[in-house]
């Protein structure tokens, strides 16, 4: 087991194009570590590059106390789950797990002993004998991953392993796989897309979009301090909820009303013109219902165009014109999320008893300490609290202004 | 649904005759005495006293011209076989697997090669395999074999190679293996089924050539069966032994069946499902 330490790493293709961007990250000994971003955001890049698939451009990779730059991946003592499992087919499960001991010329009693451990925490045994071409997706990736826990590597390493099986399987095998990690204690870095797994894996998350890192923080810091509007949007589902805002005092005009926020978030975002306030979905209520905490909200009403009921909850949407310097900036997000350019539309999430229907006006209260204020032109966060952020990019400049 | 499958069998059956006729008939031929064929016999079966049983057959074995015959051939396209498939895995290997420059001009002019004529290299070949003393020596007629069949086995090979999922590789690499061992242990074992089917395409390239065969040879040192039987002319210059070189033809067959039956056990589509995520 090994600390993984990544200094200002930088991956330059042929062409000039920066994969990863001075990318610095420090994997604890036995951290979770999870790499997420939209598609092309480098993080399968960085991955190959720790264990060595992939030449680094500059930087230092270090695992433990060595520099394993210019080592080749079999020096390197990591264990990677691929994405599309890549099991030896001709090769039995049982031959498939065995593969990493046969070339380290691990003795036959031990490598027997180690190979039926590992297919005993995976629950393999019945399957040892069959070939990974008879395996169900979920089988297969149980097989992947025993190949990776069979012998005793510094980390393991896994890229995007869960994006091929169905949603409930995704969610057995995520589990699975945080028992699986807490229990051995290995230093783990996973990289994802989803961010499901991203919040609930990871010890801490790195979050990084077009090469260059965003974010490092927990999830929880993620959730609720984002550092910038990409984070923000990224992190949690349905997405935050972004608007254009100006500040007055210690209140915020937003399209639907004003709403008062904390005097010293207030005070930091003065002055600045146009912002753009960041609200999560669950940081509405409907004003009915929201009665006991509603000393510290404000509420509006407003005209609801859709509304989602799923039981506990309710999705509201509500339509609004964004003006046209927020609305840039709003494609572009939309765009680094890979999401599509959508109307700008607030979307609330309503207790489930909410008798709120389509086409009404509705009185919805709204939690002002929990509103973010983001400056439109560099989308960095005003009101982040920088002590329960984790690391966030250029937060150096930032600091020195607040 | 009936009619269909009368349909079914009636084709086949025709297929069958066509394929398989010259062959049956060469069978009979090969059981009837010389005497007979002489004077006519054109029945399938031996007329009355018309049979040889396996009289042809010892006499073509006692030949000695004709062992040494069978024994060149089964040596030179055995050898050319192994050799041309191992150049030929290697070699799609890296095309497949390395950008390299002049990657395309290999192919292309691999491609080339093998659709040059035969007849045309004769010629030069016989020249130089003279002056160099490789004329009718087995590598005289080895290297032109491999040189032939090498790509078309190139171009078999490498679109096996690129089929496998390199990530196979990559996962071998960081299982502990170095790149020779990734190649040997997981590549070569999934890329069988085309390894084997360039070595059928070869072997049968080797054993029924007859251009290269009779100009680049002069005695039993080197020359292949399809040379050997066109020489074989028995005891009566004015008669050529029909029955023996059909019993010869049976016998130089029985090789090449042998060999495809081997092979063919190995050439198991689909090994690769299984491997990733279908």
């Amino acid at each position: 087991m090994a600390a993984i330490t990544m200094n200002h790493i930088v991956k330059q293709y042929g062409d000039g194009f920066p994969a990863v961007n001075d990318i610095s990250i420090d994997v604890a000994d036995g951290e979770f570590m999870i790499l997420v971003g939209p598609s092309g955001c480098g993080k399968s890049t960085l991955l190959r590059m720790i264990v060595g698939l992939e030449d680094i451009t500059s930087g230092d990779m270090m695992i433990g106390d060595r520099r394993v730059n210019d080592l080749a991946p079999r020096d390197r003592n990591l264990a990677m789950v691929f994405q599309n499992y890549a099991l030896y087919p001709h090769l039995t499960v049982y031959e498939n797990i065995a593969f990493p001991l046969r070339l380290a010329k691990t003795p036959e009693a031990e490598l027997d002993k180690l190979v039926r451990d590992a297919s005993a925490t995976l629950e393999l045994d019945e399957h040892l004998d069959r070939k990974p071409g008879n395996l169900s997706g979920g089988q297969r990736q149980r097989v992947a991953m025993g190949r990776a826990i069979v012998r005793q590597s510094d980390a393991f390493l896994f890229d995007e392993p869960l994006s091929n099986l169905d949603a409930k399987l995704r969610g057995q095998m995520r589990t699975e796989i945080a028992r699986l990690q807490k229990r051995l204690g290995i230093t783990t870095v996973y990289v994802t897309h989803d961010q499901t797994e991203a919040m609930t894996l990871g010890d801490r998350v790195a979050v990084l979009k077009r090469g260059i890192l965003q974010q490092l923080a927990t999830p929880r810091e993620l959730y609720e301090n984002p550092g910038n509007l990409f984070v923000a949007g990224f992190i949690g589902s349905p997405p935050m909820n972004f608007l254009p805002a100006t500040v007055k005092g210690s209140t915020v005009e937003l399209p639907f009303g004003s709403v008062e926020i904390p005097a010293e978030r207030a005070e930091r975002a003065a002055g600045r013109g146009l912002l753009i306030a960041g609200i999560r979905p669950e940081h509405f209520e409907d004003a009915s219902l929201a009665s006991d905490s509603v000393r510290t909200g404000s509420t509006f009403s407003a005209k609801v165009d859709a509304v989602e009921w799923l039981g506990n909850e309710t999705y509201a949407y509500l339509p609004f014109e964004a003006p046209a310097e927020v609305r840039a900036q709003l494609e572009q997000l939309e765009k680094d999320l890979d999401g599509e350019g959508l109307r700008t539309q607030l979307v609330v999430s309503l207790d489930g008893s909410s008798r709120i229907a389509e086409g009404q006006d509705a009185e919805i209260w709204v939690d002002g300490r929990r509103i973010h204020l983001f400056d439109p032109s560099t989308g960095e966060n005003l009101t982040v609290d920088h002590e329960h952020a984790g690391r966030i990019l250029g937060a150096e400049v930032n600091s020195g202004k607040a | 649904m009936m009619k269909n499958r009368v349909g079914t069998i009636i084709g086949c059956l025709l297929i069958l005759v066509w394929c398989l006729l010259p062959v049956a008939w060469i069978i009979s031929l090969s059981f009837k005495s010389e005497a007979a064929i002489t004077n006519g016999s054109p029945g399938f079966f031996p007329a009355d006293g018309g049979g040889a049983g396996w009289d042809n057959y010892v006499a073509v074995w006692d030949n000695e011209q004709f062992r040494r015959a069978i024994f060149n051939s089964i040596g030179i396209s055995l050898i050319a076989t192994l050799l041309s498939v191992i150049v030929a895995t290697l070699a799609a290997y890296a095309i497949a697997r390395l950008e390299f420059r002049g990657k395309k001009a290999v192919l292309t002019i691999a491609l080339a090669i093998a659709m040059f004529p035969v007849v045309s290299l004769v010629g030069p070949l016989f020249d130089m395999w003279r002056a160099i003393g490789l004329y009718d020596t087995w590598p005289g007629l080895i290297i032109p074999y491999m040189s032939f069949t090498l790509p078309l086995a190139i171009w078999t090979l490498s679109a096996f190679f690129r089929e496998i999922p390199w990530e196979l590789e990559q996962a071998a690499q960081v299982d502990g293996a170095t790149s020779w061992q990734a190649f040997r242990k997981v590549i070569v074992p999934l890329a069988a089924p085309g390894v084997f089917t360039a070595a059928i395409l070869t072997f049968f390239f080797a054993w029924n050539d007859f251009v290269f065969g009779i100009s680049l040879t002069s005695t039993e040192n080197a020359r292949p069966i399809p040379a050997s039987l066109s020489f074989f002319v028995g005891a009566d210059p004015f008669n050529r032994p029909a029955s023996l070189l059909a019993a010869g033809a049976v016998i130089a067959t029985i090789p090449i069946i042998v060999i495809v039956l081997i092979f063919q056990r190995k050439i198991v589509a689909g090994l690769t499902s299984g491997a990733v995520k279908g």
